[in-house]
């Protein structure tokens, strides 16, 4: 099946629902994060995730990062099943799919120094010796933009934009091939942002990386995605390509979240150019 | 080593403060320990006043408040007017076997309570968990003084265990290895008491302050790599949870030792609360002080192991 050589991931009627207890009759019922959801994910491509708060963007990403697992539906990563492997199975893919989160502080360990945190996933891998291991922080370190002095300082002594390039060069250690970035751009400021979008772009070409990004802040999917999928109500509404959904969205629903984007001239512009 | 010596400091300040606010207490409380002499018809008044006199109980406050402090310099902590001894050797021996008693405790109850705080915490919401939750709210219901009654009742109705004291009556010609093991079978019973206690109060600290940490985004990212699940439990959850359990351990230590006095008294261990019971009804006030004394001793000083070990296992501190 040709669609399948170049997705690195497709998706088809995924579903994730919670059980939950209500207060007092402690009587279950279920509270659906997102179903029914179909994605494709091109290779070395960016897929951003849009929707508003509680769309079930987060969700989709955890189950997508194997951190949660969903109740119904399949993932296909390279041809492979995910949804119906083991957790042994499970261990050396762990080190294709990475996950980037939405505090940078609070994703990170306080303390361990930033040498332990970028070596700690290849210690969980079991790979290389320690010596290796630490070569490969310090290497990681300077990828990302840090200087390797301060590999002996801890997470809490980073500034917010350097606790993010910790926490993406962490993730880049085991070489993975899929990077979800959750938020991970909207905690820090403008100058920080572009910094880091321009190492995420650089890493792309240079380690041919897929990303899935999500935001709700359509300005900076604007600068940073081929595809959109736009989530409502734990749905997926439309994916197309970035263009596409700027200048022509089909969706309702899409059509107010462009709306209220106050620069969307410009973007449309710039996009256009 | 300066946050060290600033803690000591403060340490003995507090210690000043407290001998100072429970001897001044106890000259308020009237009445002193010879009023039963003086009803008693046979004795003349001149006769008690004499003796007063002599132990010094009628001079001004500040003056036997000095004289007091002297005898502390020198180890004596003051005079038992009921055992006719310096305090101080009283004291030493009884404040061994507390210390033996409330020691054994906490290692129990700590010991017990973290694989099951930290079971439960990662178990939240299952039927284990439940069913701990309700065996701690239920422990933590049960009053301490019908805990140790009921322990005493099984001991008196088992015989299982001894029924009190700490050795067995000519244990003291046994050879050191027997007589170890005579007070380790005397000491089965208050030191569980005091465990389960304890334990309650530990397990739902543990279990929370795990659960607060296990939610954390880095450790999600730590299984995001695979990482075992006991593995992520005890060397990466629980150095974190640390702090506040480091600190609740200064602070089991103080409810120990007023949980102790109970426990002491109900299955007659010989510590410092038996003795305080009785120099409290006889107003036989420099053993009071003393006891009270020492109390605060062991609670400031567990305080200030619990502050040094909070140094040593969290590297923030120390950066500061």
């Amino acid at each position: 099946m040709t669609f399948i050589s170049n997705s690195l991931v497709v998706v088809r009627g995924l579903g994730k629902s919670y059980t939950r207890r209500r207060p007092i009759s402690r009587k279950k019922y279920l509270v659906r994060a997102f179903e029914a959801v179909d994605l494709k994910i091109r290779r070395c491509s960016t897929l951003a995730l849009v929707g508003e708060s509680g769309a079930g963007k987060s969700s989709l990403a955890r189950c997508l990062a194997l951190l949660d697992k969903p109740s119904q539906g399949e993932i296909w990563y390279e041809g492979r099943s995910l949804t119906t492997l083991t957790k042994k199975n499970l261990f050396p893919l762990r080190r294709e799919i990475q996950y980037i989160f939405q505090e940078p502080a609070e994703s990170l360990n306080s303390r361990f120094t930033a040498r332990e945190i970028i070596a700690e996933p290849l210690r969980i891998q079991r790979e290389g010796t320690p010596v290796e291991q630490n070569e490969r922080a310090l290497a990681l370190m300077e990828l990302v933009g840090l200087s390797p002095d301060g590999a002996d300082k801890r997470a809490s002594e980073f500034s917010g934009g350097q606790k993010q390039r910790l926490a993406i060069a962490r993730a880049l250690a085991l070489e993975p091939k899929l990077l979800i970035l959750d938020e991970s751009l909207s905690s820090l400021d403008p100058a920080n942002q572009d910094m880091i979008l321009a190492l995420l772009a650089e890493l792309q070409s240079s380690r041919s990386l897929t990303y899935v990004h999500i935001s709700h802040d359509l300005q900076l999917v604007s600068r940073f995605a081929d595809e959109v999928a736009v989530m409502h109500e734990g749905k997926i509404l439309e994916q197309q390509s970035a263009r596409a959904l700027f200048s022509c969205p089909v969706h309702e629903h899409t059509r107010e979240l462009l709306e209220a984007m106050p620069a969307l001239e410009a973007i449309l512009e710039e996009l256009s150019a | 080593m300066r946050y060290i010596g600033r803690r000591l400091v403060h340490a003995m300040l507090l210690l000043v403060a407290i001998s100072f606010f429970s001897f001044a207490l106890l000259q308020i409380a009237p009445g002193d320990f010879f009023d039963a002499m003086r009803l008693n018809p046979q004795i003349s008044a001149q006769t008690v006043n004499g003796i007063r006199s002599q132990y010094g109980l009628d001079r001004p406050f500040p003056e036997r408040y000095a004289r007091w402090m002297r005898s502390l310099v020198a180890g004596q902590l003051g005079f038992s007017l009921a055992y006719n001894s310096p305090v101080g050797p009283l004291l030493r021996a009884r404040a061994r076997n507390t210390l033996l008693l409330t020691g054994t405790a906490t290692l129990l109850a700590w010991l017990l309570a973290l694989p099951i705080g930290i079971w439960t915490a990662a178990k939240k919401g299952k039927l284990g968990d439940r069913i701990a939750g309700l065996a701690t709210s239920t422990l933590l219901t049960i009053p301490d003084i019908l805990l140790f009654l009921a322990l005493l009742l099984l001991a008196v109705r088992t015989g299982w265990f001894p029924a009190g004291g700490m050795i067995s009556s000519g244990g003291e010609d046994l050879g050191a290895w027997s007589r170890i093991k005579d007070v380790a079978f005397h000491l089965v019973l208050p030191a569980l008491g005091l465990a389960v206690v304890m334990l309650p109060v530990l397990v739902r600290h543990i279990r929370s302050a795990m659960i607060d940490v296990l939610e954390a985004p880095f450790l999600r990212a730590a299984r995001g790599h695979g990482i075992p699940h006991q593995r992520l439990l005890w060397r990466y959850a629980l150095p974190v949870a640390a702090n506040p359990l480091i600190s609740l351990f200064g602070f089991s230590i103080a409810t120990l030792l007023s949980a102790s006095v109970l426990v002491e008294v109900i299955l007659s261990w010989p510590g410092l609360g038996p003795l305080l019971v009785e120099a409290i009804l006889a107003r036989d006030v420099y053993v009071v002080v003393g006891v009270v004394m020492l109390s605060s001793i062991f609670l400031v000083a567990g305080n200030l192991v619990a502050d040094m070990l909070l140094f040593a296992a969290d590297p923030r501190i120390r950066v500061e």
